[in-house]
């Protein structure tokens, strides 16, 4: 497989998804409308990492915008039969230590759960969006892959903190934990009952596995019921395509990046530009996102999912009184195969009702072995906890 | 029966910051070249997110607090989209739930009497850029993205071109004088609403709207000719008017109707999600009340108990720079209308002879009352005062040193003068005895002689005085 769509370094330990820029390296998002766009600037979390030492391998692989289901859609990687994430696939390969990802829409945890690799969503606004090639702001976050939860809690450390640069970035007074090594005796997690239910038998499995061992260790599991993680799905599917509509009408042809050829006027050439330069499913989401925007649709919709994200953000705190974390399924499925893009739009948000949730309300999450964890704002290392336990029991 | 204009201004003006409204890019008022204030934020580059300069905030709160507004404790930016190549993101940052000030008032006056005319918004904002055209080709010049405006809204109040005109005046002299904005020609924009109804009715006509004006001169006679227009169709139908956004052709003097592809766009109004919501807590509020100067009407009055002419406070209320000086060199305990002539007068008088304006002035207030003191408190006279402002303003010089090693400094007590009097006596033996004879002519050289001697720091009164008794007693 090929994972790199730009190599920088056979030395490097941490690879960087191509929807994060590094100075003067090509990148592309995996659009055709980035063609030969170079940035200027790195990153925040890229800037970090080499200023203490880490060497940068190379620009991983995204599907277009990261809006696919774990990468299968970039126009410059191969197609395959069976779909994984390039920069997952790195990770589990001991290629590099991490990888740095952006979540807009769930990839980077699907992704890590069918490679079995650990990914973390970081609770909005502690990791600076500086330098993310940015889809939906309001809940995109930047996040770390890597082999198990203590390997992520190291580059966490790293990358997270205050930055002048990121307006929505935190600039809190107390320090952030990302150690992975504290007891989890008496803790406690619930499972949601309707995520569990809409899983095949190899995630199934996963979770059983994951509360017996949680059990094991002396942390209380329950089965709980609750419909805010459909919500979600809906809410977020209504802001990330109107947030990314408008973050991608940037790439109209006129400043860098894909121009069409064949053009007679300026409405033809953004007309020209934008059908060449996007693939089908970032049209769709366009569309969506355009719609939803429109007139006659905002208060109906925008407006409603705005509502939708404070009710499902009280419900999940709620929740998240009684329990560490909510142990969810990051998928489906424990494999995906191939299919057409055309269904790539209605195939996403199939899968949106076990992540959207955490991007909705900006709740850090965490997939490992398979499964994911939900946590509370800042409280990545109670997540980090409960997977390190999982991933000891299981070696 | 008569008809009734009905007009409500939007205005656009640029706000005088250092750095554009979401990025730190600066100079962008007087750029050198296309693209010269341009960084990755404000062309529209991945990766890069806004970050909002305070300094908008607190300047359009300053005038909101001067047009009697009601400041927003909770203020947030939404994103309106549409495409144009000056346009980098696609989508512009503005204000449309929660602008920054609401419901204000402002009184103008014209020849037919005041008029309040109620601000209904004031709403902060990024401008576009430009597109210069050349041939068959078009450039793009992103000097202007992202520089700060404020666009202050009012309810459709004035029934005047008069009233029109009155306000903007004041907007203008208000916001030079509180350094929200030069003003300078194209940093103020107007769109005009404009109805006309039979007199008496409360009914509002048809209503249209003229775009994108910068000129006094042309919001005149738009105002003018659309008027026109609207009773020539009420009066003696020769149209059927249709709300509807127009341009005012400067050449022809008339207005025409927009295509309506240009007016009928959705913009998608949406809240940006990268720029958190804005607090004004009350000590920020506070602040921005302490700094901010007090209005034109109430400072001219102010000006004009301290004695200052009414030319002298014209200058004044145009030029926020001088203005500044003033206040500061009052504060520093100098006298007011002293200190006027001083600026307005004397540096005026030596920046005209370098062809410079009272604009370009470039002194300290700490400087300038230290020469406005030495002269009031007699330590020298008001020439060696000019001669050292003189030197101040072109070498920015010590004010106290320079005066002591040109020996300005008056010889106040009259035995150091009669001593030089004395001397000057002595070896000028031939005019004393001009003098005895009668030339008059005589006393004046030795006076001369004198002045010469202090190098021109002595009392002249004292030093005649002086002389005079000693010629008589010799
Ligand atoms: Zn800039």
């Amino acid at each position: 497989m090929n994972f790199y769509a730009t190599k920088i370094s056979d030395k490097g330990d941490i690879a960087v998804d191509d929807t994060l820029l590094v100075k003067d390296v090509l990148c592309t998002a995996g659009s055709n409308i980035l063609q030969g766009f170079t940035p200027l600037f790195s990153a925040e979390a890229v800037t970090r990492l080499v200023s203490v030492g880490y060497t940068i391998s190379g620009k991983t692989h995204v599907g277009e915008f990261g809006l696919d289901l774990v990468g299968e859609f970039s126009n410059y990687s191969e197609k395959t039969d069976t779909l994984k994430g390039a920069a997952a696939e790195l990770v589990k390969e001991g290629k590099v230590k991490a990888a740095l990802g952006v979540d807009v829409n769930g990839a980077p945890r699907r992704a890590a759960s069918i490679s079995g690799v650990d990914f973390l969503k970081s609770t909005y606004g502690t990791v600076s969006r500086y330098g993310v090639v940015s889809t939906a702001a309001s809940g995109e976050a930047v996040g770390v892959y890597a082999k198990d939860a203590v390997a992520v809690g190291e580059i966490m450390s790293k990358i997270a903190g205050y930055d002048s640069k990121d307006g929505t970035c935190q600039n809190n007074e107390f320090e952030y934990d990302y150690s992975a090594t504290k007891d989890i005796k008496g803790k406690k997690v619930c499972i949601i009952t309707e995520l569990y239910e809409k899983c095949d038998d190899a995630i199934k499995a996963k979770i059983d596995s994951a509360a017996k061992i949680l059990e094991k260790n002396g942390v209380q599991v329950d089965r709980i019921s609750s419909d805010i993680f459909s919500l979600a799905a809906t809410a977020w599917q209504i802001l990330y395509t109107a947030e990314t509509c408008n973050n991608l009408s940037r790439y109209d042809g006129v400043k860098y990046g894909l121009r069409a050829k064949e053009y007679k006027n300026i409405d033809e050439l953004y007309v020209n530009s934008r059908t060449e330069g996007f693939n089908f499913l970032t049209k769709a989401v366009i569309l969506y996102g355009s719609d939803v925007l429109s007139k006659n649709r905002y208060k109906d919709c925008y407006d409603k999912a705005l509502r939708v994200r404070r009710v499902v953000a009280e419900q999940l705190a709620e929740i998240l009184k009684t329990y560490s974390a909510v142990l969810t399924p990051a998928c489906s499925a424990a494999e995906y195969s191939a299919y057409n893009i055309a269904d790539a739009f209605s195939k996403v948000f199939g899968e949106l009702e076990f992540t959207a949730i955490a991007n909705l309300t900006g709740n850090p999450a965490l997939v490992s072995s398979g499964v994911q964890f939900i946590g509370d704002y800042y409280k990545e290392g109670d997540l980090l906890c409960l997977a390190n336990a999982i991933e000891r029991m299981g070696e | 029966m008569g008809y009734e204009v009905v007009i409500g201004l939007e205005t656009h003006v640029e706000l005088s910051t250092n750095s554009k409204i979401f990025c730190s890019c600066g100079g962008h008022s007087s750029p050198k070249e296309p693209n010269d204030c341009v960084c990755p934020a404000c062309s529209g580059m991945p990766g890069m997110l806004p970050v909002m300069n305070k300094r908008v905030v607190e300047l359009a709160v300053t005038a909101g607090l001067m047009l009697n507004c009601e400041i927003s404790r909770y203020t947030t930016f939404d994103k309106k989209n549409y495409y144009y190549p000056d346009l980098p993101c696609a989508y512009q940052i503005t204000q449309l739930n929660h602008p920054i000030c609401t419901n204000g008032l402002v009184t103008v006056k014209t020849a037919n009497g005041a008029r309040d005319i109620r601000i209904k918004q004031i709403h902060m904002e990024e401008d576009a850029g430009k597109l210069v055209h050349e041939g068959k080709f078009s450039f793009v010049d992103f000097n202007r993205t992202s520089v700060p405006l404020i666009e202050i809204v009012t309810q459709p109040d004035f029934r005047s071109a008069e009233e029109v005109l009155a306000y903007l005046n004041k907007l203008k002299s208000m916001f030079r004088a509180g350094n929200i904005s030069e003003c300078e020609e194209g940093a103020m924009r107007c769109d005009v609403n404009i109805s006309v109804r039979k007199e008496g009715s409360d009914e509002f006509g048809v209503r249209t709207e003229i775009k994108n004006m910068s000129s006094f001169e042309a919001i005149d006679k738009a105002i003018r000719f659309e008027a026109q227009r609207h009773i020539d169709a009420l009066e003696f139908e020769t149209e059927e008017l249709v709300q509807e956004t127009r341009r005012f052709d400067d050449v022809t003097g008339k207005t025409f109707a927009m295509r309506n592809k240009e007016t009928e766009a959705d913009y998608r109004y949406f809240p940006d999600a990268n720029l958190m919501p804005i607090i004004i807590d009350d000590e920020w509020l506070e602040q921005i009340k302490a700094a901010k100067p007090v209005e034109v009407d109430e400072r001219a009055e102010e000006y004009r108990a301290e004695g200052i002419s009414d030319k002298e406070i014209e200058i004044l209320l145009d030029n926020s720079k001088a203005a500044k000086l003033l206040d500061d060199v009052i504060a520093l305990g100098c006298n007011a209308k002293d200190s006027a002539a001083w600026i307005l007068t004397d540096c005026a008088g030596i920046l005209r002879k370098d062809g410079q304006s009272l604009n370009e002035l470039n002194i300290s207030a700490e400087k300038l009352a230290a020469i406005i003191k030495m002269v009031a408190n007699g330590d020298v006279n008001r020439n060696s005062g000019k001669k050292i402002l003189i030197a101040v303003v072109e070498d920015d010089v010590d004010p106290v040193k320079y005066c002591d090693e040109q020996g300005f400094a008056k010889k106040v007590d009259s035995s150091a003068v009669e001593s030089v009097i004395d001397k000057v006596l002595s070896e000028n033996t031939k005019a004393i005895e001009d003098y005895k004879n009668g030339k008059e002519k005589a006393k004046q050289a030795l006076f001369g002689a004198c002045m010469k001697e202090l190098k021109g720091a002595g009392d002249p009164a004292l030093i005649r005085t002086l002389l005079d008794n000693k010629l008589q007693n010799i």
